[in-house]
């Protein structure tokens, strides 16, 4: 009898063990940010980058139905990526974009928009890097979709693909 | 000998002091602590306390700020973790995913502390 107890304990954990490791390393173990549902963008000041003015970003966000906000700087090589696109997006489409220039120098950020076409309709800028943070982005590029109430659509992180402005052109219709 | 025990004395309360000086308008001690609990979401196996990374970097940068507007440590973790979610913080909450690990250690505890009652006064 207490024989039989002991196998079935035993029995019973290395089933448990089991189960637990066959769920566990099924799972893709590396880490995806969840996806922000009905999260707003965070209301912040800043200056622009051209006219040296103090902005509030919802004054610039709530008179479109939608807005682009896109993180970039120009040391970041997969910006220069994506800049074509959003040059592309920016003659196609009249959606609103704007850019916010992370941990950037300013005249590095003019020569870059210069250099590549500019194509957004205002630039702010971060220069410590805390916006960004506020924001809940991970680094550059990062690109937010909100709508004119400030609720984040679509959150992407890393350059913009084709697919990626495809669906952006769908949604902003 | 009184002189020398005197001297030491007043040595130790100055640098007690010059330390108490040092934290007085630095927020840095309470950074370096909320830093170190919180996890580098883009480094691999990182607190933010110990990596440079623009990420890490800019997080500090904005506990400072937090602090500076007088906010407390609860409601900065509870900030970030509004943020990036939960998974920012080292300190795992209990929820019903995570129930088993939780309890698993106190069912075992209780379950060895009878099988050890079961030798000892049954047998």
């Amino acid at each position: 009898m207490k024989k039989n107890f002991y196998y079935l304990t035993l029995f019973l954990f290395f089933i448990f063990v089991f189960t637990v490791f066959y769920l566990g390393l099924n799972k893709p173990n590396s880490y995806k940010p969840n996806e922000p549902n009905d999260k707003n963008l965070t209301k912040f000041y800043s200056t622009e980058l051209f006219l040296n003015d103090e902005l509030y970003s919802y004054e610039i966000i709530k008179n479109n139905k939608y807005t682009l906000v896109n993180i970039w700087a120009s040391w970041c090589a997969p910006c220069r990526l994506e800049h074509s696109l959003l040059m592309d997006l920016n003659e196609k489409t009249n959606i609103n974009i704007i850019g916010l220039n992370y941990k950037d120098k300013k005249n590095n950020a003019i020569k870059f928009l210069s250099e590549f076409g500019n194509p957004f309709k205002k630039v702010l800028t971060d220069p410590d890097g805390t916006i960004s943070i506020s924001l809940g982005a991970y680094g550059v590029p990062e690109t937010f979709l909100v709508n004119s109430k400030s609720k984040i659509i679509k959150k992407y992180i890393g350059p913009l693909k084709n697919d990626n402005i495809l669906e952006i052109i769908n949604i902003t219709k | 000998m009184i002189k020398l025990v005197r001297f030491t004395l007043l040595i130790l309360i100055l640098i007690l002091s010059f330390e108490k000086f040092l934290y007085a308008n630095n927020n840095s001690f309470l950074v370096n602590k909320i830093s170190k609990n919180l996890r580098c979401l883009i480094c691999q196996g990182q607190s933010v306390y110990d990596s440079q990374s623009d990420f890490a970097l800019s997080i500090k940068l904005l506990i400072d700020k937090k602090i500076d507007q007088g906010k407390s440590e609860k409601q900065i973790y509870d900030y970030l973790k509004s943020q990036y979610g939960e998974w920012i913080v080292y300190d795992p909450e209990l929820n019903k995913k995570n129930l088993v690990l939780w309890i698993f250690p106190l069912i075992l505890f209780i379950f060895g502390g009878l099988l050890i009652y079961r030798k000892i006064f049954i047998n």
